[in-house]
């Protein structure tokens, strides 16, 4: 294949915080579930459970930094700038193409380049998860890990309470996020051409 | 003339009237409490002829303010104390003097039938507290008679029936000379026994010692049965669930049940006394089903027209 229908999209930074972040959500969403759950009975203890959530956090949580870091300082950041004309047209459009476009022979609407690395609906998803599920989540696990940190009452509201719904909500946005997130990657050149490169970091066009 | 015996009715009423609860608030007059409510005390040495003053026993001191606001405020002390002692110095022999406890007084009285003093005899005898110490563990170790009040059953803060109900442990088992005096021998800190306890902080705020160390027995209000060490709670998901131990205990009380039984969002959002995993809010464990489930739907529809069309 030749380089032309090659796009270097993932600098190796980008590769790396994906890396992490990837194995760190994964632990972090069965350890999660399994406290959630009380399983006591699981294949690791309950107290190893809690330490696994923890220290995962706490990486995801810097590694989180990286992420920022990098968008602050390369201008990946410019793939995730929404223009405000056809707001909800452009995303519309993509889904339509993945719900019934793509299998009547429609050419995607929106062909990934050196100037668009998401299309609409990935970026607006991109978006909501890495500027607003994940602080929040990262928030409200720093509040759970030292409760002392909590307000005891927001208004008339437990503090803990909106706290552990907010992580406990914000946790399941994220892995709903990573089964879609996941099984979309596979719709490419052929079904694992994704995954590729992520590793790799050139994608194909 | 009927006049006068009616006014006599009258002004005897008023009098007992006044008396009642009126023991306690004046102390500096009480003929107790003149000396009993505070640090030192004077008297007149006839021996010797002199005044003087001495230094109250800190263990004979009693609190005001909090003797009003306890169960038995209305007792004056000679009630339950011998008569003998408004005379100073007091006799050495009645230091020796059988002391009332609970059941004396409350014992098969239907008035206080729903306290069950009886059942809860019943269960402290079984609890470790009795099988080690025996009679000489009396109820008074842990409910003062002086101070009591029903707070558990009172108060709609669970972080007041918390405070008082672990304090009653704690005079005790945070306190070397009061636990050597029973026990007879050094205390471990409570703290450091319980170093295994995440949130150790937290959670002495928030639930009672008895929420791990008695068994929890349904038809009474406070479980009595109090447990050696060996048999605690120890496993998080006795509290942190949705089957929590905690329904049965802390959070049984009328003056609690209401809020914490209301499933409801709104109703879980105005429960300040929130604990992790076992007030879940079923609507939203309703709505995340139903996305997860519509998102491997979704997912599976899509992924079988891909191979059938071979995309």
């Amino acid at each position: 294949m030749s380089s032309e229908h090659k796009i270097y999209f993932y600098p190796v930074w980008l590769r790396i915080w994906h890396g992490i972040n990837a194995l760190g959500i994964i632990i972090l969403i069965i350890t999660g579930i399994t406290m959630n759950s009380g399983m006591e009975k699981s294949m690791i203890s309950f107290n190893l459970n809690i330490k696994l959530h923890n220290y995962s956090g706490a990486i995801v949580s810097l590694n989180y930094l990286l992420f920022l870091l990098g968008n602050l300082i390369t201008n990946n950041s410019k793939f995730y700038i929404v223009k405000p004309k056809n707001f909800l047209k452009r995303p519309m459009k993509q889904a339509y193409y993945y719900a019934w476009g793509m299998f009547h022979g429609m050419k995607t609407p929106y062909p990934l380049s050196e100037k668009r690395k998401f299309n609409p609906l990935q970026k607006y998803f991109y978006i909501i998860v890495m500027y607003l599920a994940v602080p929040l989540v990262i928030i409200s696990g720093i509040g759970l890990m030292f409760p002392e940190l909590i307000f005891n009452k927001i208004y008339n509201i437990s503090g803990v309470l909106i706290t552990a719904v907010t992580h406990s909500a914000m946790g399941f946005f994220i892995s709903v996020f990573l089964i879609v997130h996941l099984y979309v990657a596979s719709i490419g050149k052929s079904p694992f051409d994704n995954f590729r490169s992520i590793v790799n970091g050139w994608h194909h066009i | 003339m009927k006049l006068v015996p009616s006014l006599l009715l009258l002004i005897f009423l008023i009098i007992a009237l006044r008396s009642l609860g009126q023991y306690y608030d004046d102390p500096k007059n009480h003929d107790c409490l003149k000396c009993h409510s505070q640090q030192s005390y004077s008297f007149h040495n006839e021996l010797m002829d002199t005044e003087e003053k001495r230094l109250m026993n800190p263990y004979f001191i009693i609190d005001t303010l909090q003797l009003r606001q306890g169960v038995h405020h209305n007792f004056d002390c000679t009630d339950c104390h011998s008569y003998d002692y408004t005379t100073y110095p007091h006799a050495a022999n009645l230091k020796l003097e059988p002391l009332m406890t609970c059941l004396d007084c409350h014992g098969g009285d239907e008035s206080f039938a729903k306290y069950e003093f009886e059942k809860i005899q019943e269960e402290f005898d079984k609890s470790v507290h009795y099988q080690v110490y025996g009679d000489a563990f009396s109820c008074a170790k842990c409910h003062s008679q002086h101070y009591y009040s029903a707070t558990a059953r009172t108060s709609n803060s669970v972080t007041e029936i918390v405070e008082y109900s672990n304090k009653m442990c704690l005079t005790c088992h945070n306190d070397i000379k009061k636990f050597r005096l029973i026990a007879g021998q050094d205390i471990p800190t409570v703290v450091d026994i319980h170093s295994w306890l995440p949130n150790q902080k937290l959670h002495f705020e928030h639930v009672r010692c008895i929420e791990c160390h008695t068994a929890v027995e349904d038809s009474l209000m406070v479980s009595h049965n109090i447990l050696s060490k060996e048999d605690a709670v120890r496993r998080c998901a006795e509290c942190h669930s949705a089957n929590s131990l905690l329904k049965a205990s802390l959070y049984k009380y009328q003056n609690l049940q209401e809020r914490s039984e209301d499933g409801t969002v709104l109703g879980a959002l105005s429960n300040e006394n929130y604990v992790i995993g076992s007030h879940q809010i079923p609507l939203l464990k309703t709505l995340s089903l139903i996305i997860f489930f519509a998102c491997i739907g979704g997912i599976i529809i899509h992924l079988t027209f891909r191979i059938i069309i071979k995309k």
